[in-house]
């Protein structure tokens, strides 16, 4: 089975101030690997590291045996790599079909909107022609998760995209989620809500302070155990 | 009365040819956070192009073509004032971008770099620029209200443009990225949209709608190497008083500068009407210090 990401000894700052220490990752293709941890200990500082949003001066990010730490953000993008960050990042004055319409520019623009999109996620064909920033956060997150699956990515990079929505919500992510396991998709998913991915991920990782400090398979975890470790 | 509104209308359209400047400053500075001082060169550049073409097709051509000539000066003055605004951007611009100050003390050096560039090339004193013939009379309203051609030709000119930049912004791909760009650098990124191509094109954009008011402004008097100098400031007081990063903003800002600016000046005097414009505007920004039309952005915001 081939290595889709393969992050090592990876560290990031925010200017002087070290986030992450000695990053070791690693996500199969197909898999649904599951990024657990506190607040503030840097899981979306690492997506923003994968997609080359912050300063990552040592460390490997290979990406489909491809070295991408000194590649442009947009680079990663076109490589392959779609990216919902944890505040969804909606284009506020931008209508609900131009933010989609900007997921194709990995491919400069071309292509269509699959209807598989719409059929993901039905609220968003009714809501086409509204501006994004008048959308509930939950109907924001799902046009985010469209929005990087416009162009079918290999990777598919999620930062909590439970946080703050409702659970009727969080119940259509999670079963969105399972789709895409079944056509395929391989994805990274940061999570602090242990009980949604128990069911979705293959893998485990957690991190404390800048440093993986435990890892598995989702199938033989100690749930109490991780649970003190990502408790508050 | 007629006299009144023919100042009206002269005020409009002058300041449809700030509307054209301001929009490109505007968009440069929504999109960059670069506050170009050497905008007001793009147009004296672009009046430049337009005595160029001017001299071009009375040496050259047949003297029955000269009639013509406006219609190859406006795409040359767009053309030229892009093709160094794209230079600019390359060399010095990008090397500034998220450093308001340094960008601000920069482009003022370039700016004078420019002028006395404009001197050395065109010599000190200003030029005439021959408007065509059929541009010279005006349009008979009433007895006592006659609107000139040319005043009506830039205001139709402008209008085109605005047409042209609206479709290009609101329409086209190339407009959806740059407006992606302006509200989230870091999401339209992360789409695939290189940021920085986008961020040269439209600044060589910009300073090619700098380029064609230039243009229009040769209909209205000489033209020196201070032309830009003399403009900027009104150029500035749009964008800021419309709201920085919005285009309707900034066509709003141009209107009431414009039509503020001639009826103080109609009531007062000149000098008097542009130091009542210049305290309004201060005021209004005192109570509203985003401008008229704000656009809520989190990349503005921060
Ligand atoms: N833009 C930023 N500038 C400086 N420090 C930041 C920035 N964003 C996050 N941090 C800091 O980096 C650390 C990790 O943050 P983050 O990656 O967002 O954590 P998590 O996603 O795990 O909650 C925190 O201490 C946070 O304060
Ligand atoms: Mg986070």
């Amino acid at each position: 089975m081939e290595t889709v990401l393969n992050v090592d000894k990876l560290q990031a700052y925010y200017g002087e101030s070290i986030i992450l220490k000695d990053i070791n990752l690693k996500v199969q293709e197909g898999h649904i690997v599951c990024l657990l941890g506190r607040n503030g200990v840097g899981k979306s500082t690492f997506l923003k590291s994968i997609m080359g949003l912050v300063r990552t001066p040592s460390g490997s990010i290979l990406f489909q045996n491809k070295e991408l730490i000194n590649k442009p953000t947009y680079f990663r993008a076109r490589a392959g790599i779609g990216y919902v960050p944890q505040g969804r990042d909606i284009f506020p004055q931008m209508t609900v079909e131009e933010n989609l319409q900007l997921g194709l520019e990995v491919n400069n623009g071309n292509g269509n909107i699959s209807p598989e999109i719409y059929e993901l996620f039905p609220i968003l064909k009714e809501m086409l022609t509204r501006k994004g920033g008048n959308l509930s956060g939950g109907q924001q997150q799902q046009l985010a998760i469209a929005r990087a699956l416009v162009a079918h990515p290999k990777l598919l990079l999620l930062d909590e995209p439970t946080e703050g929505i409702q659970p009727s919500i969080i119940q259509d992510i999670g079963r969105v989620i399972l789709q895409l396991k079944k056509e395929g998709y391989t994805i990274l998913i940061v999570e602090q809500y242990l009980e949604f991915i128990l069911n979705i991920a293959d893998e485990y990782y957690v991190m404390d302070k800048g440093n993986i400090v435990a890892q598995g398979l989702v199938s033989s975890m100690d749930q109490e155990d991780i649970k003190s470790k990502i408790a508050i | 009365m007629d006299t009144y509104l023919l100042q009206i209308f002269n005020g409009i359209s002058v300041s449809s040819i700030f509307m054209l400047a301001a929009l490109g400053l505007a968009i440069t500075f929504g999109l960059m956070k670069i506050i170009n001082m050497a905008h007001g060169e793009f147009i004296m550049i672009g009046a430049y192009a337009a005595y160029m073409v001017q001299n071009f097709f009375s040496q050259y051509l047949p003297a029955s073509f000269f009639n013509f000539y406006f219609f190859a000066a406006i795409p040359a003055s767009f053309l030229l004032a892009g093709v160094l605004g794209w230079i600019l951007e390359r060399l010095v611009i990008r090397h500034l971008y998220g450093r308001s100050l340094d960008s601000l003390l920069a482009t003022w050096g370039v700016s004078l770099i420019l002028q006395q560039l404009a001197r050395s090339i065109f010599g000190a004193p200003n030029v005439d620029v021959k408007s065509p013939d059929w541009l010279n009379g005006a349009f008979l309203v009433h007895p006592g209200l006659q609107l000139p051609y040319k005043r009506l030709f830039i205001m139709l000119m402008v209008i085109a443009c605005m047409v042209v930049i609206y479709y290009l912004m609101y329409r086209s791909n190339y407009g959806r990225k740059i407006r992606a760009v302006m509200q989230n650098r870091a999401m339209a990124a992360s789409l695939g949209i290189n940021t920085r191509r986008i961020d040269a094109y439209t600044f060589a954009f910009g300073s090619g709608l700098a380029g064609i008011a230039g243009c229009a402004l040769t209909l209205l008097g000489s033209i020196g190497p201070t032309l830009g100098t003399n403009y900027i400031v009104d150029t500035f007081m749009v964008v800021v008083l419309g709201g920085v990063g919005s285009l309707w903003g900034t066509i709003a800002g141009g209107f009431l500068i414009g039509t503020g600016n001639t009826t103080l000046e109609f009531l007062t005097d000149a000098t008097l009407g542009k130091v009542l414009v210049f305290t309004l505007v201060i005021l209004f920004l005192q109570w509203r210090p985003k401008g008229l039309f704000t656009i809520h952005s989190r990349s503005l915001d921060e």
